[in-house]
């Protein structure tokens, strides 16, 4: 125990450093982009260049070497085994989030596919109704309020928030892959799950290159888009954006006086709603506990 | 004013002509949509060999009828819209049609042996702007969700809004688009959006 302990503090020091380098990297090149959420445009793009060479040359020949030689079963069951992992951390951030059902849903399927799974090479649970869930460290500070701050491009890791650039520190620590006492079978494995990941997104890039215009700002949009919709667990974005458009002149108020709320606009809104329906469901609560009817089932 | 609301809706349905299309209910016409192309797309031979201009075409005729590319293209281009010209519109409308149906054929070409199961329809009978949730599955990876926004016209059920893993593929060009409006204006926006898809037209051949 004391030794893992030991050993996340030193990991985290290192992957802290590293993030600290690559944050003030940044900000030493930092450029005035036209997108309030992206600051950092100038740097982002030229990190971006970057990780599209690091792909075409190493990352995605290997996974199309892989694809091809690599039969579909095969791939299938390690992607499983690294997917099974993965869903105790997922639990564990369900929990953290309030969501003892779906946290209980994660375990459930880690246990079951551990073992009738054969360690995870069949993923058993989902044919038996447990679905996968889709939750990192990032969300859990999304649903505690943390504003997500700038966008940024990380070198190898891609499209990230400061937030969720911070959390990927903790969601990295927190895989049992890095506690692997072999180091050469810790980045086997490491490297395993990379090349797994990449083959699994080869028949989705080119459409994704066809549909924008600029590739960059497409990327980044969609990233930002798809953070709000997972910490929402899927609930759709694009109503909530028309809604923050409706009450911006509310807004502007704020923003002459903290130019961050600005950036925390939408962040704001939702905290608020949600504020909102959970004051509600308290006031029901309440409401049934002492016997009085609701006063508006009348109207309907 | 709830019963005064309920009457408003009851007689703007009312008000909607009956046509034979528009009786189909809006999960069967995305039901339909998706299996008929997905058979087409498995079993035509020039498809699989990667043939773009069959695949086009499987688009142009199947497809397109079922989707409202201005309110797609208005919605994409934002507040920005209402300063345009009907001129500037219809071409905004052309160019987005083109680059949407060419990053979705090839996504088409890139189908092997995924499933697409639509749920069934949670809505009041009556409603006109519901949204069809799909999901698709490929043994070994999570099932991408597949949402679909449709609004009821006289012809039939038609699609304005997809969300793809619950990010909206119109919206997600708002952003982007602003920027260009801002930057070289309208004619600007379109003109980017024309040379993307001669670039991409001329690649292919």
């Amino acid at each position: 125990m004391l030794s893992c302990l030991s050993k996340m503090i030193a990991e985290g020091r290192r992957a802290g450093v590293w993030f600290a380098c690559g944050v003030s990297l940044l900000l030493a090149a930092c450029a005035t982009g036209s997108n309030p959420r992206d600051p950092w445009e100038d740097a982002n793009r030229k990190v971006l260049v970057f990780n599209q060479k690091v792909d075409a040359w190493v990352l995605k020949p290997v996974a199309q070497g892989y694809d091809a030689v690599a039969p579909t079963p095969v791939r299938i069951g390690v992607s499983n085994v690294f997917s099974n992992v993965e869903d105790v951390w997922i639990g564990i951030n369900n929990l953290l989030q309030g969501k003892p059902a779906a946290s209980a849903n994660d375990f459930g399927r880690f246990a079951i596919n551990l073992t009738l799974g054969i360690f995870g090479v069949f993923d058993v649970a989902s044919e038996m109704g447990l679905d996968k869930h889709d939750e990192d460290f990032g969300q859990t500070l999304g649903v505690w309020g943390v504003k997500d701050g700038p966008f940024v491009m990380l070198p190898f890791f891609g499209p990230r928030t400061l937030r969720d650039s911070g959390a990927l520190v903790v969601d990295t620590l927190a895989n049992p892959l890095s506690y692997i006492p072999a180091i050469p079978v810790r980045n086997v494995s490491r490297g395993l799950k990379l090349i797994s990941e990449r083959a699994d997104l080869l028949s989705a890039e080119k459409a994704l290159d066809d549909a924008a215009l600029d590739y960059y700002s497409y990327l980044r949009d969609f990233y930002l888009n798809r953070r709000k919709s997972q910490i929402r667990d899927g609930r759709r974005v694009r109503d909530e954006d028309e809604q923050s458009r409706a009450e911006q002149p509310t807004v502007i108020v704020f923003n002459a006086q903290d130019k961050d709320v600005e950036l925390g606009r939408s962040r704001l809104l939702f905290v608020e709603l949600e504020r909102k329906v959970l004051a509600a469901g308290v006031l029901q609560q309440s409401e049934l506990a002492s016997d009085v009817p609701a006063p508006t089932t009348e109207a309907i | 004013m709830l019963k005064f609301l309920l009457r408003t809706v009851m007689l703007a349905a009312l008000a909607i002509p009956a046509v034979h299309a528009a009786d189909e209910a809006p999960d069967v016409t995305i039901k339909n949509l998706t299996s008929e192309v997905i058979d087409i797309v498995k079993t035509d031979k020039a498809i699989q060999a990667g043939d773009q201009k069959r695949i086009q075409e499987v688009i142009e005729t199947k497809v397109l009828k079922h989707f409202d590319f201005n309110k797609m293209t208005g919605s994409a281009v934002g507040r920005n819209w209402n300063s345009a010209t009907p001129d500037q519109k219809a071409q905004l409308a052309r160019e987005f049609q083109t680059l949407l149906v060419r990053s979705y054929s090839n996504a088409l070409t890139q189908y092997k042996n995924q499933t697409i199961d639509v749920k069934p329809l949670k809505s009041a009978a009556g409603e006109t702007d519901v949204t069809v949730k799909t999901e698709i599955k490929q043994p070994g990876t999570k099932p991408v969700p597949i949402d679909y926004d449709l609004i009821k016209q006289a012809d039939g059920w038609k699609i304005y809004d997809v969300y793809v893993a619950g990010v909206s593929l119109v919206a997600n060009y708002r952003d982007s688009f602003g920027q260009e409006i801002k930057a070289n204006g309208i004619d600007g926006l379109i003109k980017s959006l024309h040379d993307k898809n001669t670039a991409k037209l001329a690649e292919k051949k």
